[in-house]
């Protein structure tokens, strides 16, 4: 009992994953600065935020819409961000959770951030954060498919095993599964997935600054928002994790290859966080064709040829 | 000085109320973000939503329609927020103090915190109001 309730609350759970998700997020910003030539913020700039917002700043609630929902939604996004990252941080630290089956129970736990910020919305009563809300949905339903064609590759590769840890190991005794063919054709697919789960840019329709003014977050102000952004900020490492767990074999924790464990997520965040700066927003319809079509496609000439063996 | 305040300067997320202005105030407050000025890097972001917002910018003259927009607007944000009365119109009226539209200069119709005179000011004249701001909050 006392060992789960440190698993979710402290390491790897909530404290350590929101702490080095913060971190992240301002790599994020500060590579997003370094590329416009700019200066960028302090390294303790995500915690200023964070507290910020948590200790100082009023919370109001919209008078139009569901007080109660509306509070409620962002405690879901954390604790749906918490469950995923014990799920997935567990075995990339080589801690066993016997539980064999946990890549759905992952699969379903990432959305939960996702729905809850909807209900949020939807439950403001703000016409924006309606339209934010139904953006949101329709990007859920283009990309969760690819998402789950791409866990499918991962399961066929490592020889119909549903169990993360398996996984993990296999890669460490093998090699990582990126060194073949359908590994970097699931690799790329798979970072295009978590760049629409993260939200960031050419899949953030949802909280468009320029034409919706942040969406779904419209209304949120003071500790309610401070709570989404720890989801986000959760989020923003647990999604990189778990593709390295996925793809880049996993974490190696003897020695210098802690460094090398650090390396793989830093690399994952930049390559969201260069995607990010080199494109534009697109339109929703767009987005779906893209993943509908495109990545689907990517995905099923992955699994293809995992069944040949490549 | 307490951790919240020291977290407060540091983190000021900053809305941008325009009144009936020419426009070159608003220039001139995008020029603070932009690569050359950088405020980011004193966690100045600029924000979509009033309800993130932290310093409420307003530049122009308050004119009769703008006035009960402005009293909404900074009713809606969260408190604590400083007010800022950017550029001559913002903090006096300047030329249009005769004209039958002005209801005001902003701090007749909210509190305002600082003032930034200029016609348009500066961006290194916004930022030194913002520092100063900063250092007395």
């Amino acid at each position: 009992m006392a060992a789960s309730l440190f698993y979710f609350f402290i390491f790897p759970g909530l404290l350590f994953a929101a702490t080095i998700g913060a971190f992240l997020s301002w790599f994020d910003r500060k590579i997003t600065a370094r590329v416009q030539f700019r200066q960028g913020p302090p390294l303790l700039q995500p915690f200023y935020d964070f507290f910020k917002l948590l200790l100082v700043k009023e919370t109001i609630l919209p008078k139009q819409g569901s007080p109660m929902i509306f509070l409620l939604a962002p405690i879901f996004a954390v604790f749906g961000a918490t469950m995923a990252g014990v799920f997935i941080l567990l075995p990339l630290f080589n801690i066993t959770t016997g539980f064999r089956g946990d890549l759905l129970v992952i699969f379903y736990l990432l959305t939960i951030p996702s729905f809850s910020y909807i209900i949020g919305a939807l439950a403001s009563g703000n016409p924006l954060a309606a339209i934010g809300g139904s953006r949101e949905m329709k990007l859920i339903l283009g990309y969760e498919m690819t998402f789950i064609l791409v866990i499918a590759g991962v399961i066929m590769k490592c020889g119909q095993n549903f169990d993360l840890y398996t996984i993990i190991q296999t890669q460490q005794d093998g090699s990582p599964f990126i060194g073949s063919i359908s590994g970097v054709i699931l690799f790329i697919v798979g970072i295009f997935c978590v760049q629409a789960k993260l939200g960031l840019v050419p899949f953030d329709m949802p909280e468009a600054e320029a034409e919706i003014t942040d969406g779904i977050f419209i209304e949120y102000s003071g500790a309610a928002y401070a709570m989404i952004k720890l989801a986000k900020y959760m989020m923003f490492f647990i999604l990189p994790a778990f593709i390295v767990a996925l793809l880049l074999g996993g974490f190696n924790l003897h020695g210098i290859n802690i460094l090398w464990a650090l390396l793989k997520v830093l690399a994952v965040v930049l390559l969201l966080t260069l995607i990010r700066n080199t494109n534009p927003r697109v339109k929703i319809k767009q987005a779906i064709n893209f993943f509908m079509i495109w990545m689907n496609l990517l995905a099923v000439i992955a699994i293809v040829l995992i069944a040949f063996g490549l | 000085m307490g951790f919240k305040s020291y977290c407060f300067k540091k983190s000021l997320w900053v809305f941008h109320f325009g009144g009936a202005s020419c426009n070159n105030c608003d220039i001139e407050i995008l020029d603070c973000l932009t690569p050359r000025h950088d405020l980011e890097r004193f966690g100045i972001l600029l924000v979509g939503s009033v309800r993130h917002a932290d310093v409420l910018l307003v530049n122009g003259i308050i004119n009769h329609h703008d006035k009960e927009r402005l009293i909404e607007v900074y009713n809606q944000a969260p408190k604590p927020i400083l007010v800022v009365a950017i550029g001559a119109c913002g903090c006096t009226g300047g030329l249009f103090t005769e004209s039958y539209t002005f209801a005001g200069p902003v701090d007749k119709v909210i509190p305002v915190n600082a003032y930034v005179p200029g016609c348009p000011p500066k961006p290194e004249a916004i930022i030194a109001g913002i520092v100063k701001l900063v250092n007395n909050s």
